[in-house]
């Protein structure tokens, strides 16, 4: 085996290819052959570091120098000043917001220095589409300690015990989800991955599929060995075709080594596992609905019970976990679930991921220790919103989560406080939300999306939604009347329950967390016919300010529909009846004197 | 090379090749029907009955399930295919915008094709690349922290 005094990690992750990192790596080889140095520095090409708003990201290793935003130019520099004379790039490395100050390490950036990286232990560091990278950072053991040393049982009382519970949403304890498809009857048994990751703003299953391939696979194998199944399906979105590459190339190398297929490390045991593409349906993620798709068919959910552990898929006991799930699941069975259960809090273990975006400095996915504040995940990891604008709300779960305001920064998180504030874990996404965000048509946008999304199964959910939208839409408009809101909680009182499947049941939730915190300004739209936000542009109006307004007429000049007058170098004026609330005038004046209300 | 199977007079043997490599395995409707519009670049009726004949299935239930997933297109799309990003992040960074910007440029509204048949814009509900919103891809490329002039510059490479 060849020896590398060097390794250079660049991030192929989907955030970072984006950002343009297939032209650095390959600049980064025809600089090394430049240099002479191809044989002496490896380049190693990673799934994703979580933190795509620097990418792309290169690391530099043994010293760990993190590099980010590097761009093509920037890499002969790299080569030459670093790598050849050994002093790092400085205008390259990673500044603190906060201080200004450069940070060379990545150990010690504010965005890691928090976080507990376990499931996502390995993206970023290992070339996933090399299973021997995976092995020798420990892969596959946890599997062959399952198969050699443990019993199905034991291996259900280790998950059990290590207080795991399901990451794509629910939190339904994992080890019990198992125990039900073991003690179901059946000749034959499936295990299922759902990776059909559909939440908008969350994208920690694409990371690990695209970053750590071998960390689904292997939980799956040992929750089939559990159950006692021999053959498994991950269920992807179509939408993630570099996460469905990775997959195939992971699969046939783990068969290649006799990691799957029969007698797996010689103890009889068989596992095959199959990829199925998704085909673009948000309601797949519901698990009946998700079997229907497996099986050709319109991805529609059914009635439960019976639940997929004892009829799943071709009426067989199936067993349904998220891809997060499954992930954690090898470290469980190789450290124990002592050491598992001893993170987090009381009824919610270990990690998870979240993936932090909207309105904040530093986005991209954080795994934190459940219990965490969400202050510190997001002033501390995120670094603050962006342009030190004021906090208004964070959404946690997506669509069938809802916000939670300022004053409940300080709730520790895990699955059972979330739900109290009016929330839940969901899929783990973040969006923060700054003072320019309008709480109703945020409500708007997700009962536009939930409702698009409605199979049309069931009654509540389908005509149900579409009432709720058209009455926010016309909130939004300005044509709100006294008693919608009323009508609103109400509807979402129905279609919470009784709906058939999880989309419908929660789908109101935004609406009611919305309402929660922030009716005043569900008030303000109808009552007022005012935005607070400023954003549903048909309550906004323009004026200008006479003191600021130095008679440029520039605004008269833009304005489309000819709605403000006025002499040169004297004050404007905008006439309300005229004007259309496009904004054009706003974006031409160059001394701020139209402002929007 | 046999005449193909799919209804029209099209010479091409890969969709004769993709029912025969389906024949008599459960849960094929999708992969099927993904197989043959990526050949075809979309779903012709004469190819969905095709398909329904083959595997002996109603032509409804194919039909059904063709229209069920937003990925299946039943009319002809453009060269190119354009998906804004509608999920949350790229929302709340301003996503309406980008939308409105390649609607403009195009001329197109979402879910159409652009009248040279360069452009299709498709709907989407989230790439998963939210930490570089406001998104959007075209064909298999992710183009992110898009405002509306970069969206503009880009149209023009394609």
């Amino acid at each position: 085996m060849q020896i590398y005094r060097g390794h250079v990690l660049i991030c192929a992750g989907t955030g970072c290819v984006a950002s343009g990192s297939k032209k650095v790596q390959a600049e980064m080889a025809n600089q090394l052959e430049a240099f002479n140095l191809e044989n002496d520095i490896k380049i190693v090409e990673t799934g994703c570091h979580g933190f795509c708003e620097m990418g792309p990201i290169v690391i530099v290793y043994p010293e760990g120098i993190f590099y980010c935003q590097v761009k093509m130019e920037d890499v002969k520099e790299i080569v030459e000043e670093h790598l050849l004379k050994g002093r790092p790039v400085k205008r390259l490395l990673f500044r603190d917001q906060m201080t200004e100050e450069m940070v060379p390490h990545y150990r010690d950036i504010d965005f890691y220095k928090k976080q507990n990286r376990i499931v996502l232990g390995n993206c970023g560091f290992i070339n996933p589409e090399n299973i021997k990278e995976y092995i020798a950072r420990d892969g596959y053991e946890a599997l062959a300690k399952a198969l050699t040393q443990m019993t199905p049982e034991q291996v259900i009382d280790e998950v059990k015990a290590s207080g795991l519970r399901g990451r794509g949403g629910g939190g339904f304890p994992t080890g019990l989800k198992w125990q039900f498809a073991r003690d179901a009857k059946g000749d034959k048994k499936y295990v299922i991955c759902n990776a059909d990751e559909g939440d908008p703003g969350a994208f920690m299953d694409r990371s690990v599929l695209e970053g750590d391939p071998h960390a689904l696979i292997e939980g799956m194998a040992i929750a089939a060995y559990a159950i006692g199944s021999d053959e498994g399906y991950i269920y992807v979105r179509a939408e993630y075709p570099l996460a469905i590459k990775r997959l195939q190339i992971a699969i046939a190398q783990a068969h290649e080594l006799g990691l799957l297929g029969k007698d797996i490390f010689g103890s009889g045991f068989n596992f095959k596992l199959n990829i199925k593409e998704g085909a673009g349906a948000f309601v797949c993620g519901e698990e009946t609905a998700l079997i229907a798709s497996i099986e050709g068919r319109r991805g529609e959910p059914r009635v439960r019970p019976p639940f997929p552990a004892n009829k799943g898929l071709w009426g067989k006991p199936s067993n349904v976990n998220n891809v997060e799930t499954f992930a954690n699941v090898p470290r469980i069975i190789a450290k124990g679930s002592q050491w598992y259960a001893g993170m987090g809090t009381e009824k919610s273990k270990g990690t998870k991921v979240f993936a932090l975006t909207g309105k904040v400095k530093n986005t991209g996915l954080a795994e934190v220790t459940m219990g965490l504040t969400l202050r510190e995940i997001i002033f501390e990891i995120g670094g603050g919103i962006i342009d030190d604008k004021k906090f208004k709300a964070v959404q946690i779960g997506g669509p069938s989560g809802g916000c939670i305001p300022e004053q409940l920064l300080d709730l520790p998180i895990d699955y059972d406080s979330l739900i109290s504030a009016g929330a839940m874990m969901g899929s783990g996404g973040l969006v923060v939300m700054d003072e320019d965000t309008c709480m109703v048509e945020l409500a708007r946008f997700f009962l536009n999306f939930t409702q698009m999304e409605s199979c049309g199964k069931c009654t509540p959910c389908r005509e149900g939604t579409k009432i709720m939208l058209d009455i926010l839409e016309r909130i939004t408009k300005g044509e709100g009347k006294e008693g919608d809101i009323e009508l609103l909680e109400s509807l979402a009182k129905t279609i919470k329950s009784t709906s058939l499947c999880g989309l419908g049941q929660t789908a109101p939730n935004p609406v009611l967390a919305t309402l929660r915190y922030f009716r005043d300004e569900y008030e303000a739209h109808i009552k007022e016919k005012r935005c607070p936000a400023g954003v549903c542009t048909a309550l906004a109006s323009y004026s200008i300010l006479e003191d600021k307004c130095i008679g440029c007429t520039a605004c008269a000049r833009v304005c489309p529909v000819n709605a403000i007058s006025g002499e040169v170098k004297k004050p404007h004026k905008i006439d309300p009846a005229k004007c259309i609330k496009c904004g054009a005038c706003a974006q031409a004046c160059k001394f701020n004197a139209i402002v929007k209300k | 090379m046999g005449k193909c199977c799919c209804g029209s007079d099209c010479q091409d043997s890969r969709f004769t090749e993709i029912l025969e490599q389906y024949k008599g395995k459960d849960g094929v409707l999708i992969p099927v029907l993904q197989k043959a519009q990526e050949i075809k670049g979309y779903l012709p009726e004469e190819t969905i009955r095709a398909i329904a004949d083959y595997f002996n299935k109603p032509y409804s239930e194919v039909y059904g399930v063709a229209t069920f997933y937003a990925q299946f297109r039943l009319k002809p799309s453009g060269e190119n295919i354009i998906r804004v990003c509608a999920g949350t992040a790229c929302h709340v960074r301003g996503g309406k915008k980008i939308l409105d910007k390649v609607c403009s440029e195009l001329n197109v509204a979402p879910g159409e094709t652009s009248a040279d048949g360069k452009f299709s814009l498709e709907p989407v509900a989230c790439l998963g690349a939210c930490g570089l919103a406001p998104v959007m891809m075209i064909n298999d490329t992710t183009y992110g922290r898009l405002t509306p002039e970069k969206v503009t510059e880009i149209l023009a490479k394609y």
